[in-house]
């Protein structure tokens, strides 16, 4: 085997010597020498097997293969090839460089995924039996303690029923009763943080960006608090919220109000970006998708509509139930939107074709949905929560998990990075076991669970230093890399329009002044009107010059068709 | 972790221990585990935009290419001078004679030295680092020792030559003990003798520079008083060939890396890079300055050269570019004439005409000193995203945003308008005559007015 290796070596050596390399000047004083070593090295490497010390070659020889699904996963969508022009060698070069960079990056973000510690998790029962039928007891006593742990209720009967909200990292929880009662818990250790009455009532609860601060949509304005429960805003720009989302790449909060606005308000300087009059009512059912920061509302005429803050009009309106829409979903790809509606149906659509994909009928129908971030949807019909798994791609007949809480179901969250589902009911809050419901692998860059508060602080800067502008949202959050095709007059149409006045314009002739009298009011109009006259002469000819053209072409089109006439017929010489 | 059988049901829950996660100790840096799935980073395009954005904002925050000045000349910088061994030593010649040697870390004179009776019109260092060439208006050719004299010891130099005429130019051999000067003709001088070994002259001209090729070491390119560029063979009894331009050329300098190109500082405010088998046309005219352009310089990796102007700035233009990248001011620096750049690439000098030479960064919003790797490493990822969003309106506004004189400013509106107006009579002219008797001529093929072989 030893042999065989060093063989191989040595012919690879022999046929370098033999390739004949044109002459260069730069290495004329190798002319003739033994190759450097480094060369040696390289070419081993290029043209035999590597051989180890022991001489035995290596069974698995170049890089290990990738999985081309693995790989399919890291493409980046591109809506048009780029094509330069056949001469433009330069943008030629730049752009094949980059295929091959980011392909190089594709495959290398494949490899890398093989490496990830976390496996998601699952349930699976008896070969006849349904997993809907085990109960969150059940699972709670089968996994770790500290999983089981993770599995409570939390009895709350005098000011429910509850909304509640998860971080992005999914640490800590937030809980506001619809009677005043805001509490924030780091639900993993039981800890809580704060708990306040706002003496109001409550109509939706969110996280901002980090755990230090949340926003409570109470009974007339909308409140700031800091984790420790204390008042920081009362924003009373924004009044009668009902719904709110937070967009946090772009540090928006995003509310809907029982007044038919959707308000923008942004976080990290506090101003309002955009107030939109939807003009369709009081806006109770709302979500995000956040793929593209796009918020989509469900109005009790059965339509959703899709909004971005840069747009006083709604960018879609889709048409999904009969009766009003009770509840809306979009998956964390950005794919599909799942809608509820008084109808009684469930109807999953494909957002980016905007095709409705699936219909479920639900006997009860669903008011509150959610989605999880592997894509199992959570649906509350009465005081009965419903999992479902893959809804969109297989036809669903009987849901993945169920479990019946003690009042009317009034929020569904599923928290990210974990199995678990948190519902808010009339009795309080219920933390349900969902394996399989979290993303298993956490980006620590991103939302890390287990950060410390240094690394929250430099993470919050960087954010902050990343802001997205709200004018760069849009339904295509690639947009940004698309050539612009715009053409020349477009272009000077939108100059002028940010402007306000046309730059290229022709200035108006103004006759300069004169002495000695000749700037009498005659002499300066009739100054006034050569000038005029020059312009017309240039306007005039142009005309003329094209009419003329217009009419060689006319004659010289009618000349080939009387031409083309003559020879067609073969008897029009007997014709009279 | 573990999966768990109970009636035959197989459950697993997520169930990460902190411990994996979390560093150990507080000496250990932090854990972060990360996962690439595009879908956990949303929007990548729009923040990958506002970082570049925001580097490009700083970059422009961090811009301060003034590093220091060496003064203690007595009269204008003539001409500079690079050491061909050490980073750290630079030699200049002033206008009264003076020659100093100076220590640019420790930005001081190490040397001193009266060298010529009036100006020092061009000096060179021998390309071993030993001893340097000057010449002067005194007309004579001197050589000197690079290591200053021990205690007590005159300044002497080692040899002088005693020439006929003045002296405006010298460039020494880049491989052999060679060197040629320039003044009312071309010489090419062995270092052992005292008269030159070729001379070469085409037409009666004076001459203000005189460069050898880099690569091709044999070749030589000067500028004549004539508005001609003229190049040589130094084995060859002849010059090669020249190109007549309609402005004076004041100096030219080889690009190190492509030495079959060249570029030359022009009077008419531009500068002209050529490729010198094909001389009837320039490959790029670089406009910018408002005035006389002195002198050029390329830098090590052939990718960008500096020049110096009449106007009181330096600019940096890459050898591809017609415009510059980049322009260096101060209220103090007067015309400029002479400009180098070293050759570890990082820094460009200046001397002008207060007596001052100016120590500038190349790239002017680059830390200077030692980068930790992580320092490096975002330095490298800024880079790559300005290169990458530098076509984006708002991100190109910022980068090419330059401060400059008002008298500048006003003189390259004003350039601009004429430009205008001689565009628009020479349109006028082709409107009014017989249709193809007036061609449109480029603007490259108008400073070229004969090469002749």
């Amino acid at each position: 085997m030893a042999s065989a290796g060093e063989a191989t070596v040595k012919k690879a050596h022999v046929g370098k010597k033999e390739k004949k390399r044109p002459a260069r000047y730069w290495l004329k004083a190798q002319h003739g020498e033994k190759p450097t070593k480094k060369r040696k090295r390289e070419g081993q490497r290029e043209d035999a097997p590597k051989s180890s010390i022991s001489g035995k070659a290596d069974p698995f020889p170049g890089p290990a293969p990738v999985r081309q699904d693995r790989v399919q996963r890291f493409k980046r969508e591109r809506s048009k090839k780029l094509k330069p022009h056949r001469n433009n060698l330069k943008l030629k070069r730049i752009i094949t460089g980059t295929k091959k960079d980011s392909e190089m990056a594709q495959e290398h973000a494949a490899r890398v995924d093989v490496l990830l510690p976390e496996e998601p998790g699952f349930l699976e029962g008896d070969e006849d039996e349904d997993t809907c039928t085990i109960s969150q007891e059940d699972i709670a006593e089968a996994v770790d303690i500290t999983s089981g742990a993770k599995y409570f209720n939390l009895k709350l009967s005098q000011f429910g029923p509850y909304r509640l909200d998860y971080n992005k990292t999914g640490r800590h929880l937030l809980l506001g009763g619809r009677r005043g009662h805001v509490a924030c818990i780091d639900w993993q250790t039981k800890q809580l943080m704060c708990e306040i009455n706002v003496m109001e009532s409550v109509n939706d609860v969110k996280w901002l960006h980090t755990e230090a601060m949340y926003a409570v949509a109470q009974k007339k304005w909308l409140y700031i608090y800091d984790s420790k429960g204390i008042e920081l805003h009362c924003i009373r720009k924004f009044n009668d919220v009902l719904r709110m989302q937070f967009l946090p790449y772009h540090f928006l909060l995003a509310t809907a109000s029982a007044t038919g606005f959707l308000q923008y308000l942004d976080v990290s300087v506090g101003k309002e970006v955009a107030a939109i009059c939807t003009k369709s009512g009081r806006l109770d059912v709302m979500c995000q998708n956040s793929q593209n920061a796009i918020i989509h509302l469900g109005h009790p005429n059965g339509t959703v509509t899709l909004w971005s803050p840069n747009q006083k009009e709604a960018l879609v309106k889709l048409l999904c139930h009969q009766g009003g829409v009770r509840s809306v979903a979009v998956d964390k790809t950005g794919t599909y939107m799942v809608t509820s509606g008084m109808d009684k149906k469930m109807k999953v659509y494909d957002i980016r074709a905007f095709k409705p994909l699936k219909s479920y009928f639900l006997p009860a129908g669903a008011s509150c949905l959610s989605l999880s971030q592997r894509g199992l949807l959570s649906a509350a019909t009465g005081d009965v929560v419903q999992v479902y798994r893959d809804v969109w791609s297989t036809p669903v007949t009987k849901p993945y998990m169920a479990h019946r809480v003690r009042g009317a179901v009034w929020g569904l969250h599923f928290c990210p990075f974990e199995d678990v589902l948190g519902v808010g009911h009339g009795e309080g809050f219920t933390s349900m076991l969902i394996p399989g419901a979290g993303e298993p692998n956490f980006d620590g860059f991103d939302a890390n669970p287990f950060r410390s508060a240094k690394q929250r602080q430099e993470w919050e800067v960087k954010a902050l230093l990343e802001k997205i502008q709200p004018e760069l949202i849009s339904l295509d959050p690639n947009q940004l890399g698309y050539v612009d095709r715009a053409n020349m007059a477009q272009r000077h149409q939108d100059r002028v329009e940010a402007l306000g006045y046309d730059p290229l314009a022709k200035e108006k002739f103004v006759p300069r002044f004169k002495k000695k009298g000749r700037s009498s009011a005659g002499a300066v109009e009739r100054r006034k009107k050569k000038v005029a006259h020059e312009d017309q002469r240039d306007v005039i000819k142009e005309a003329v010059e094209k009419k003329l053209k217009d009419e060689r072409k006319r004659v010289q089109q009618k000349k080939q068709k009387t031409a083309l006439s003559e020879k067609s017929a073969a008897l029009d010489r007997f014709r009279k | 972790m573990f999966f768990h059988f109970i009636d035959t049901m197989k459950v697993k829950v997520l169930s990460r221990n902190p411990d994996d996660f979390v560093r150990e100790t507080k000496l250990d840096i932090q854990r972060v585990p990360r996962n690439y799935d595009p879908t956990l980073h949303p929007f990548e395009l729009s923040r990958e935009y506002t970082r570049a954005l925001n580097a490009t904002k700083l970059e422009r925050v961090f811009a301060k290419p003034f590093v220091a000045s060496l003064d203690g000349h007595r009269d204008g910088v003539n001409c500079m001078a690079k050491h061909t061994k050490s980073l750290s030593t630079l030699l200049s010649g002033s206008c009264d004679g003076q020659v100093k040697v100076w220590n640019l870390t420790k930005h001081e004179c190490v040397r001193t030295l009266q060298a010529h009776e009036s100006f020092v019109r061009g000096m060179v260092v021998r390309y071993c680092g030993t001893s340097f060439f000057t010449v002067g208006e005194d007309k004579t050719i001197k050589q000197w020792k690079m290591e200053a004299p021990g205690y007590g010891e005159e300044e002497e130099p080692l040899k002088t030559i005693l020439g006929k005429t003045v002296f405006t130019g010298v460039d020494h051999h880049w491989k052999d003990g060679v060197f040629a000067t320039c003044g009312q003709q071309v010489d090419i001088w062995d270092e052992q003798r005292s008269s030159p070994i070729r001379s070469f002259t085409w037409g009666v001209d004076s001459f203000s520079s005189v460069r050898f090729n880099p690569v091709q070491t044999e070749l030589l390119g000067s500028c004549a008083s004539d508005r001609s560029i003229v190049l040589y063979d130094m084995r060859e009894a002849a010059p090669l060939k020249k190109v007549i331009m309609t402005m004076r050329t004041n100096t030219l300098s080889w690009n190190p890396m492509e030495a079959y190109y060249f570029t030359c500082a022009n009077e008419d405010y531009n500068l002209y890079t050529y490729d010198m088998r094909f001389l009837d046309r320039p490959i790029v005219v670089h406009t910018d300055h408002v005035s006389a352009v002195l002198d050029v310089d390329y830098s090590p990796t052939g990718q960008e050269f500096v020049s110096a102007s009449f106007d009181k700035t330096i600019r940096i233009f890459r050898k591809d570019g017609s415009n510059s990248r980049e322009v260096y001011h101060t209220k103090r620096m007067q015309h400029v004439i002479c400009v180098k750049w070293s050759s570890d690439s990082k820094y460009i000098l200046s001397g002008s005409d207060e007596m001052n030479i100016r120590l500038w960064k190349a790239s002017a919003s680059e830390k200077l000193g030692v980068l930790v790797p992580r320092e490096r490493q975002a330095v490298n990822y800024n880079q790559k995203l300005k290169e990458k969003f530098q076509h984006f309106p708002q991100i190109r506004r910022i980068a090419r945003h330059r401060h400059l004189p008002k008298l500048i400013y006003r003189q390259t509106k004003e350039l601009n308008i004429m430009k205008e107006a001689r565009r628009r009579k020479e349109r006028n002219v082709r409107k009014h005559s017989k249709p193809g008797s007036v061609p449109p001529v480029s603007e490259k093929d108008k400073p070229v007015v004969a090469v002749v072989q």
